[in-house]
């Protein structure tokens, strides 16, 4: 049977990891490559590098941490960050990424997933969608949740499907940062009318909320960052818990 | 060891390349039909569509040249499914060394199966060493059905061949490179073939 994913994601500037609490403060967790290889060594399904440099020279950076993480880490993983072409996404993938996530490039030129996914194929095109639920209606938000819009969460997800990619990856900006559980009625719904993976975001803050991620929420897969990063959830220990509570996971 | 995975234009052969290396073979990227000829081993990669990956293997004349290769191969993902006499994706006909056919998966399943699923029944020595019910890294919208050339079966929806062997051709729909240390003990039992 397929398992449920378990995906730490490391936010990178500068080459190095960082984690926005809130999309705000930022806090350093270590070197990307280390960190990458730990995580593979204590059976991470999976890895997803989020860059939010701001400047060319950093994306350079980042193109040789891809490299470098490809070089030594040995389970797949997605880049995400910045990208808006097909030249982006094919310096990403020479250099060993598995698959990139788009997010405001896509809601800016929907057309940029039918071209991804084309060239590429589906299978590495992620679509990464923040949102907010403001009065009961889920809205997707741009620039890393600072700029909102009037699109629908729903609406855009099963555009996307359409266009051509692979797999969505949800964050609830409700959810992000607080610990209490993922937007588990959201992602329910998202995975009833979508008929591609759909990775749970936002709000991990303990073992039960992976549970009830997978079961009332029927995600794919779930991302967390400061959790793992600072050992609060050690991924061992959280994928036995899942075994135990009839959750197929990779032991 | 001079081991070349074939280099048509198709996927992230950086990722096979960097597998071998951490078992310290430098593999080379080579779409020359000489310096194919002349491995030991060899690697028939592949991701992304299957009709413009033909299309770029007829292109090259490697179409040509891989049925005829004597050496063990390794066809990977999208590299097994075009060894099969045809894929339902862009209708597309395969090298034919597997005598089987490559068909969507149906609705009733997420389409693209992505992640971590197990393969069972092993039987060849590509699996020497790994237990039944491993764990290994899938990517596919495609698979194969079952012919007397499975090797290794996995269950999505419905049970299909996750691994083929004709005579010297071998053919993974998982991604060894990509599966951590079982996935490793698989390229080093096809270096060890």
């Amino acid at each position: 049977m397929l398992t449920k994913r378990i995906i730490p994601c490391l936010d990178i500037k500068d080459g190095r990891t960082v984690k926005g609490i809130n999309f705000v403060d930022l806090r350093d967790a270590g070197d990307p490559v280390e960190l990458a290889k730990q995580y593979a060594d204590i059976g991470a399904d999976e890895l997803v590098f989020l860059d939010i440099s701001a400047t060319l020279e950093a994306r350079a950076t980042t193109l040789d941490m891809v490299l470098r993480v490809a070089e030594q880490v040995n389970i797949p993983f997605t880049v995400g960050g910045g990208i808006s072409s097909i030249k982006d996404v094919d310096a990403l993938l020479q250099c060993g990424a598995d698959k990139v996530s788009i997010n405001s490039s896509a809601v800016k030129r929907p057309e940029l997933v039918n071209e991804l996914s084309d060239k590429f194929g589906s299978q590495c095109v992620v679509v990464a969608i923040d949102a907010k639920e403001i009065d009961g209606q889920w809205k997707v938000h741009l620039a890393g949740g600072s700029i909102p819009t009037e699109i629908d969460l729903f609406e855009w997800a099963k555009e996307v499907e359409k266009r051509g990619a692979g797999e969505i990856l949800f964050t609830s900006m409700n959810h992000d940062g607080t610990k209490n559980g993922f937007a588990n009625k959201a992602l329910a719904r998202l995975s009833e009318e979508l008929n591609i993976p759909i990775i749970a975001s936002g709000g991990a803050g303990n073992t039960q909320h992976f549970i009830d991620t997978f079961k009332e929420g029927k995600s794919d897969a779930a991302l967390a960052a400061s959790v793992f990063h600072f050992g609060e959830i050690p991924i061992s220990n959280l994928k036995k818990e899942l075994k135990e509570n009839n959750i197929e996971v990779r032991l | 060891m001079k081991l070349v995975i074939i280099n048509y234009g198709a996927g992230n052969i950086k990722s096979i390349q960097f597998a071998f290396k951490r078992l310290g073979i430098n593999a080379v990227l080579s779409n020359d039909p000489d310096e194919i000829l002349a491995a030991d081993k060899i690697i028939f990669p592949g991701v992304g569509e299957a009709s413009s990956a033909m299309a770029m293997l007829e292109n090259s004349g490697l179409d040509k040249l891989i049925p005829k290769l004597k050496q063990p191969v390794l066809g990977i993902c999208l590299g097994m499914q075009l060894l099969c006499e045809s894929t339902e994706e862009g209708n597309t006909k395969g090298l034919g060394i597997f005598r089987t056919k490559v068909k969507r998966f149906t609705n009733d399943v997420k389409v693209p199966q992505m992640g971590w699923n197990v393969i069972k029944d092993l039987k060849s020595d590509l699996f020497s060493g790994i237990k039944d019910n491993e764990y290994m890294y899938l990517v596919h919208s495609y698979y194969a059905e079952h012919c007397n050339e499975t090797i290794a079966k996995t269950d999505y929806g419905i049970n299909y061949a996750s691994a083929l062997q004709h005579n010297n051709f071998y053919g993974v729909q998982f991604h060894p490179e990509k599966s951590s240390l079982a996935g490793a003990k698989i390229l080093q039992n096809f270096l060890d073939l």
